[in-house]
């Protein structure tokens, strides 16, 4: 009973200190962000060519995409030793766990394929052929359908992950470079960089189907550098954040209606994004200024921007 | 009318995946025709003998890669040969009932072809820059991914403003293409508010290209031929014979850079680009070839995914049917220049972006920043809307 009471304050707070992990592309590195000051803590090498992150749902490794190593590299979240290497097949961009934690799902740009990976014992269970360039890589809550995008076939490809077949192809706009699923499981988001729009296919049906292309628009930014790329949304699917990349802008859209509420600014060329796992704070990396933007998400306002390494690209938060 | 055109996207992808399983089959060619030319003046510019065909059996694997999710068939037959037996090669690859076809050539023996063509086949030009295809010789069953001239001297000038480098000295060369060359300089320099200072003619006058000792005559030679000039702040080469440029670059009378046909060139492609999530690009076309992409290569891989991005929004083969949709609104390309590409609905040109190049990386590319269009940024290179001549587009 007095230690309930003793947690009861703590728990009610949000401030948990997460540890934030970015890889900073030209930077070789990653950086080690603390939620709670939001000052950088650290900094470690990463190989070469940092660029997907992610980590276990214990909280105990972290994968980082070596893209010119063409290796996956395995960290300790605490010391940031190296641990492991996994085979990730040339060039790895982006990549996704199943929710378990294992196996680990990746995008091999160079062979149009994407390769399965048990992360205990390193075995290559599957390699599915996709199209040209595959990029996005989005695991469903249940976890039985991955979803991979292609870059130049400009398909999102869903894939049995059981029988690591494609059970369905759509088409969506030029240049799909995220895909991610609803929490709830009856929606994907899926980033056209090129085409500049976010296509929301719905999954209630007996195959999916794009229901609905959002467009963008934001007074004084040329169309042409409204270019969506990284997706998240908040666990009860009422909120999607799409990075647009050179537009220096983070779109709030209404996950009811589907349509753009706000648009943020950020830091430039927002990437990729991550949610504190209280979903207080959302954290975009800027790789055109090398840094971060928090975003206060209840507010839907950038509260602090804090410098990280050279060209930050993805980014990763510790769970609780 | 963004929502029509997604209105449109979305109808035609629905109705391209709703097709039955029997394999829809899209038969292109890629017809090259070479001329008889002087080696050039550098042998790394000495062309690889699949020239142009190595980019064409790119976009085709590419093509087929998302054709055999939706049930298109895609197949490549390629041709080269001389400009007077162009016309019965085409007469050829149309009796194998071959509709889509991409021309690597010269101006006036693409014309011709297209002419020859008739309205059934689309040609896809890949290769000639004459302001003239585009504008009064323009054909509606032609379409250009090549750049014209002046799209490319825009991307030059434009540059040149952004730097202040606003006086020229241009220097142009005594065959055809450079006098035409040197007319586009003269039309961007005038639109971009450039001064050339003083012209100078280049005569070819013959004689080998290889010698042992060339570069002492070349050091001794240039400086003299580029001495007591107005005063400049840039010498722009107009040399597409490929006469002269490569030698004025650290040998004119006065320390200038050297733009154009030689020091920083336009180009639609180089293979150095990593920019744009090039790399991947550029190592599927290495594996394939074990050589660099050249922008022929280039060109002729844009054509055929502009056929393949048509053919699997609308589900359909048809020449009429591709070549109506590439000039709708719908229509829209990645292209590995950070923006989509489309086309110019009046007369059927490619908007894109101009990279220029040392040679060894990329250094800038156009349109600059601060050069605004109502339409398209892309639409301040080359000639425009009001300024056009063509009429077989119905504009």
């Amino acid at each position: 009973m007095r230690l309930a009471l003793f947690l009861l304050p703590l728990m009610a707070s949000p401030a948990f200190a997460n540890k934030i992990y970015i890889t900073n592309e030209r930077g070789n590195s990653v950086s080690v962000l603390d939620s709670a000051t939001w000052e950088k803590i650290a900094e470690f090498p990463a190989g070469n060519r940092p660029r997907g992150i992610t980590i276990s749902p214990d909280g105990k490794k972290l994968y980082v995409c070596a893209s010119d190593d063409d290796t996956v590299r395995v960290f300790d979240p605490e010391t940031y030793e190296e641990i492991g290497t996994l085979p990730s097949g040339p060039d790895p961009e982006l990549f996704v766990l199943g929710p378990g934690g294992n196996p680990l799902y990746i995008a091999n740009e160079d062979d149009n394929l994407v390769t399965v990976v048990d992360v205990e014992t390193r075995a290559v269970l599957a390699e599915v052929p996709v199209g040209v360039e595959p990029e996005g890589m989005a695991i469903s809550p249940d976890g039985k359908t991955l979803v991979n995008t292609s870059e130049t076939t400009n398909m999102a490809h869903f894939i049995d992950t059981e029988s690591y077949q494609i059970t369905h192809n759509i088409l969506v706009d030029q240049r799909p470079r995220y895909a991610e699923f609803t929490a709830d499981g009856t929606k994907l988001y899926v980033t056209s960089e090129i085409g500049g729009t976010l296509a929301v296919v719905d999954l209630t049906g007996s195959e999916p189907v794009v229901a609905k292309k959002i467009a963008f628009e934001v007074p004084g930014v040329l169309p042409e550098w409204l270019q969506p790329v990284g997706v998240r949304i908040t666990a009860d699917d009422s909120r999607v954040f799409v990075a647009l990349g050179p537009a220096n802008r983070v779109a709030v859209i209404d996950g009811t209606t589907d349509e753009v509420i706000d648009y943020l600014l950020v830091g430039q060329r927002v990437w990729q994004m991550a949610l504190t796992p209280d979903e207080a704070f959302l954290i975009t990396t800027n790789g055109n200024s090398n840094d971060v933007s928090i975003i206060d998400v209840k507010a839907e306002k950038v509260i602090k921007s804090v410098q990280v390494g050279e060209q930050p690209w993805g980014v990763v938060v510790a769970p609780d | 009318m963004p929502l029509l055109r997604t209105f449109i996207a979305a109808a035609s992808a629905l109705f391209a995946l709703a097709l039955p399983a029997a394999a829809v089959e899209v038969k292109a060619a890629v017809l090259r025709i070479d001329r008889t030319l002087p080696l050039p003046i550098s042998r790394l510019d000495i062309p690889p003998g699949d020239l142009g065909f190595a980019g064409a059996e790119l976009a085709t694997e590419d093509n087929q890669t998302t054709g055999r999710f939706i049930g298109m068939e895609f197949s490549l037959e390629t041709r080269a040969v001389a400009p007077e037996a162009a016309g019965d090669a085409l007469d050829a690859l149309k009796a194998e009932g071959i509709g889509l076809i991409v021309v690597l050539g010269d101006g006036p023996t693409t014309l011709a072809l297209a002419d020859r063509a008739g309205p059934e086949v689309l040609i896809l030009n890949a290769g000639a820059r004459d302001e003239a295809l585009r504008e009064e010789d323009c054909r509606a069953n032609m379409l250009h991914v090549a750049p014209s001239r002046q799209m490319t001297t825009d991307a030059v000038v434009q540059f040149l403003i952004w730097k202040k480098w606003a006086r020229l000295l241009l220097i142009h060369g005594s065959h055809p293409e450079d006098a035409a060359l040197a007319d586009a300089y003269r039309a961007s320099a005038k639109k971009f508010g450039a001064k050339i200072v003083e012209e100078r003619l280049f005569e070819d006058t013959g004689g080998a290209r290889r010698t042992d000792t060339g570069h002492v005559l070349v050091q001794r030679q240039i400086p003299v031929f580029t001495q007591d000039t107005e005063d400049h702040d840039v010498v722009v080469a107009a040399d597409e014979s490929d006469v002269f440029a490569a030698y004025l670059p650290f040998h004119t009378w006065t320390p200038r850079p050297v733009v154009g046909s030689a020091g920083l060139i336009p180009v639609t492609w180089m293979p150095a680009l990593e920019a744009w999530g090039a790399t991947q690009f550029q190592r599927r076309f290495e594996n394939l070839t074990g050589r660099g992409m050249r922008e022929e290569d280039y060109q002729v891989w844009l054509a055929l995914r502009v056929v393949g991005e048509a053919v699997t929004r609308t589900g359909s083969a048809d020449p009429a049917a591709i070549r109506d949709y590439a000039l709708s609104e719908a229509f829209e390309l990645a292209a590995f220049k950070g923006q989509k590409v489309t086309f110019r609905p009046w007369n059927g040109q490619l908007r894109q972006p101009i990279m220029l190049t040392d040679r060894h990386v990329m250094v800038s590319v156009s349109p600059q920043d601060g050069y605004l269009h109502p339409v398209s940024p892309l639409d301040t290179l080359g000639r425009d809307r009001p300024e056009t001549a063509c009429t077989a587009f119905g504009g």
